[in-house]
């Protein structure tokens, strides 16, 4: 269990499309018509304890506004080698987002939780939009975010 | 080449710059009316007295931010709801929405994208850039135009699509270079080109784990005034590991939920200031009256995109095509045209013409593309050279001088400079005798003297033909027609004759208004649009050339009117002067915007001899402001040729003028108009101390002999014509 996890800080991701015990998950992101621009939104894991163990993807391409999404900014002290290589365009209000990842069996039933930081210029800074811890039951579940986010699902 | 670098950028990217300046006119308008609307917390008001308000009111509150409008949003969960208002700092109570301005976002994409997203972001960076460029090559431009940075409002003349394009230049300038340099500067930081200055403190290891502190005990919230706040975080309900988080104009630090202590601060560094001084500067966000200022400047970019094209038109439209252009190397005549506005080059297709119907093979290049080494069969080179402003090099001319000066001049290739410009400019045909004077010192061989052409004077130029014929051993006669005007006819109402007993005859002819068609009215051309001192063309029978008089009338006066004195011999006003009422002469209009009165009140002094006084008793006629006018007026006899002497009667008497002086020549004590000047020297004098304007029109000895007088009197005022000219005070009519 150490040893993968040190694995996986290694590769900054937790996606693994080497690792046998990995399985295909695809998250998808339902934004609220929050009338304003593009919503920037960072997925990242953290741990039972509440530390940060790595991000999943990055929604949204200046650098300069990371530190909006507080907490992961926060985390990764907005060190973009974090998602080198998993960084997307922004989402738009009423839009969704769908990302397919390889996840490594085990984050799931382990006490990691999933979340998602949001941030829309000129408007309120959403850290912690969603989080939901990832378990095998949670999967096909919809959750809803605080402000921008209508609701998030994660499905095998 | 500055040209070159001016227009190119400014035809290609009018469009954009059109969108860009609009957009960015319009947002500047919100931080003005958000600074205005916004309400305003008390200079002596903390945060923590803010802070406490809004938690009272709203007790979710997990965000206060204060934008540099001074505008205070708060943003909270209220029962699993977010929301969010604008928050009047004196109660902590909401008092309007802050969800974004749906069309300053509009118009922001826009602004910075075109709604295109990164694509977009770079074309409007080019347009920026473009705009950039266009700003300094239109600096150094107008520089040059108004002859030196001091002259830099110095008043301008010419076409009107230029002066306009001119007039709005220089003052917008300043704004547009600051808002094209900052929109560079905010679009490589937004790509990340900039290094990114980060004074996020690092997040504190270890807090106490208390929670519950008053926000009156956030010593740093009690200290900090609410106009130094920018963004005041408060910890995550429930998570003791959180902390506050405050943002100031000085840096950023963390804050102890249970114990109010300062954890962590980090100051706002260097870098990060001037970044947000740069987006203070362009968007206004903090500094709204500039941001107004700006944005009235740019309202100028479409106007000069209009203008700029119609200039570019204009110098298109000016150029002739070349029938039968021998290539350099098998010329044997080299012509080399410096050309502004494109009129030189209708010369040199004449001369071209000429010269080939003469059996030669002439090369008609500009002075730009000057290359003697490709001249090869050459035996001669003709300059013909206009001249741009303050006696710089027109466009076509760009570098000639500097190559002149570099490369060796052909043996047995004898150069000949003609000048073209207008005498009423202070450095008249100054490029063209600065080409001669250094053709000279490179050791060129001269074929002949140099002249120079008035005003695209068919006459002159016929005249320097004649001199280059006699040198080639040709007859040449150089016919130039500069592409004229549709001609319409004229009718003859009435005529007033003058002058038969002193054997000058001299007539007004009064024409009627021809019919215009509807789109010379909708454009303003032809006799659609007509002031006294405008140019009638009148084309004689038997000649294609035009002979142009000054107007008397104005089209409000309803009539066309000139003054002729008949020439012996000459062609156009011995028919003129045969008209009978009745008859009529294909004519048309050339505007002289250069020789007009001004629009203020000040003093006119109008100079005039012979029917030199037809535009200024025009001008008289249209005083219906009553300005204060005086004009000298030199005639032979005031029994004979005292023209206008019934109306001046009139116009004295309604106030259109102030005083008439008459110089009469052919008295016991003969006088001409600068003597009756020089009687006058206190009184004009004064006027011209106080601000008056000298208007003179007549035959150019007349000319010369006013400005010799007009030198001696304004000597002891420390002025000189030229002074006045610069100014644009003292303009000549001279033929």
């Amino acid at each position: 269990m150490k040893s993968l996890l040190a694995t996986l800080a290694l590769t900054t991701a937790l996606t693994a499309p080497g690792l046998a015990s990995a399985r295909q998950v695809t998250l998808t992101t339902n934004m609220n018509a929050y009338g304003g621009d593009g919503a920037y939104l960072a997925y990242y894991v953290t741990d039972a304890s509440g530390a940060y163990v790595g991000s999943l993807w990055m929604a949204g391409g200046k650098s300069k506004y990371y530190e909006h999404m507080s907490d992961w900014y926060r985390a990764t002290g907005g060190n973009t080698a974090e998602i080198n290589g998993i960084t997307g365009a922004s989402v738009g209000a009423g839009r969704s987002l769908e990302i397919t990842l390889d996840l490594a069996d085990a984050l799931f039933d382990a006490g990691y939780t999933l979340h998602i930081d949001a941030a829309v210029e000129d408007m309120r800074d959403s850290p912690n939009e969603i989080a939901v811890p990832l378990t095998a039951d949670g999967a096909g579940t919809a959750t809803r975010g605080r402000r921008y986010i209508a609701d998030f699902t994660y499905d095998f | 080449m500055l040209r070159v670098a001016h227009r190119w950028p400014g035809l290609l990217a009018a469009l954009l710059l059109t969108v860009l300046a609009l957009s960015g006119a319009a947002l500047s308008l919100y931080p003005a009316t958000e600074r205005l609307s916004a309400p305003q917390a008390g200079a002596e008001q903390s945060v923590a007295d803010l802070a406490t308000r809004i938690q009272a009111a709203y007790p979710g509150v997990e965000q206060i931010r204060r934008a540099p409008s001074g505008r205070i949003t708060a943003y909270w969960f209220e029962g699993g709801q977010p929301g969010a208002a604008v928050i009047d700092p004196a109660t902590g109570q909401g008092v309007g929405s802050a969800d974004p301005n749906q069309s300053q976002r509009w118009l922001t994409n826009l602004h910075r994208s075109l709604f295109l997203g990164d694509g977009g972001r770079l074309a409007m960076a080019a347009g920026a850039a473009a705009m950039l460029i266009l700003s300094v090559s239109g600096v150094v431009l107008v520089a040059r135009r108004t002859g030196g940075w001091r002259a830099w409002f110095a008043p301008l003349r010419g076409p009107l699509a230029g002066r306009i394009h001119v007039e709005i230049a220089r003052i917008a300038v300043l704004g547009l270079l600051l808002s094209s340099t900052t929109a560079l500067w905010m679009t490589a930081s937004t790509f990340g080109l900039l290094p990114e200055g980060d004074s996020t403190p690092v997040f504190p290891a270890a807090v106490s784990g208390e929670t519950g502190v008053a926000l009156n005990d956030l010593a740093l919230l009690a200290d900090t005034p609410v106009t130094a706040l920018r963004d005041l975080t408060f910890p995550y309900p429930g998570d003791a590991t959180d902390v506050f988080t405050l943002k100031t104009e000085q840096g950023s630090g963390y804050l102890d939920q249970g114990t109010g202590a300062l954890l962590a601060w980090a100051d706002l560094g260097g870098w990060e200031r001037v970044s947000e001084t740069i987006y203070m500067l362009h968007t206004g966000q903090g500094a709204a009256l500039l941001g107004l200022v700006l944005g009235l400047m740019s309202l100028g970019v479409p106007a000069m995109g209009v203008t700029g094209a119609v200039l570019w038109i204009a110098g298109r439209a000016g150029r002739p095509r070349l029938r039968g252009n021998a290539p350099a190397s098998r010329a044997q005549t080299v012509v080399l045209v410096g050309s502004e506005g494109g009129t030189t080059w209708g010369f040199a297709a004449t001369l071209h013409k000429a010269l080939t119907e003469a059996g030669q093979a002439v090369h008609v290049a500009p002075m730009s593309g000057f290359a003697p080494q490709r001249y090869a069969h050459a035996d001669r080179i003709l300059v013909l050279a206009a001249t741009y402003g303050d006696g710089a090099a027109p466009s076509s001319a760009k570098g000639f001088l500097d190559r002149l000066a570099k490369l060796a001049p052909l043996p047995g290739v004898p150069m000949a400079v003609l000048g073209f410009g207008d005498r009423s400019f202070p450095a008249y045909c100054g490029y063209a005798e600065e080409v001669a004077a250094a053709a000279e010192a490179q050791g060129w061989d001269r074929l002949i003297r140099f002249d120079s052409v008035d005003r695209q004077s068919p006459q002159d130029f016929a005249r320097w033909g004649r001199a280059l014929g006699t040198a080639l051993g040709i007859e040449l006669e150089l016919a130039h027609c500069p592409v004229q005007p549709a001609s319409l006819p004229l009718t003859l109402i009435s005529r007033r004759d003058y002058g038969a007993e002193v054997q000058a005859p001299t007539a007004i002819l009064r024409f009627a208004l021809p019919r215009v068609s509807l789109w010379c009215r909708l454009t303003g051309r032809g006799f659609a649009r007509f002031a006294p001192g405008d140019l009638l063309g009148v084309l004689p029978e038997g000649s294609d050339v035009a002979r142009f008089y000054s107007l008397a009338s104005s089209r409000r006066d309803g009539f066309v009117e000139i003054a002729v004195k008949k020439h012996p011999g000459g062609l156009c006003s011995n028919q003129l002067m045969a008209l009978e009422p009745g008859d009529s002469v294909p004519a048309f209009l050339r505007r002289n915007p250069d020789f007009r009165p001004d629009r203020s009140a000040a003093p006119l002094i109008l100079i005039g001899a012979g029917t030199g006084v037809g535009p200024l008793a025009g001008f008289v006629r249209g005083n219906a402001r009553q300005r204060p006018v005086y004009l000298f007026f030199g005639m032979r006899h005031p029994e004979s040729d005292f023209l206008y002497d019934a109306e001046f009667a009139g116009w004295q008497q309604d106030g259109r003028l102030t005083r008439l002086v008459p110089a009469v020549s052919r008295a016991a004590q003969p006088a001409y108009v600068q003597d009756a000047l020089r009687n006058e020297a206190p009184e004009i004098a004064r006027l011209i101390r106080n601000g008056a304007r000298v208007m003179v029109c007549g035959g150019r000895e007349m000319a010369a002999g006013v400005c010799a007088a007009m030198t001696e009197m304004l000597k002891p005022a420390g002025l000189t014509p030229a002074m006045l000219k610069a100014e644009g005070r003292y303009a000549e009519d001279v033929y």
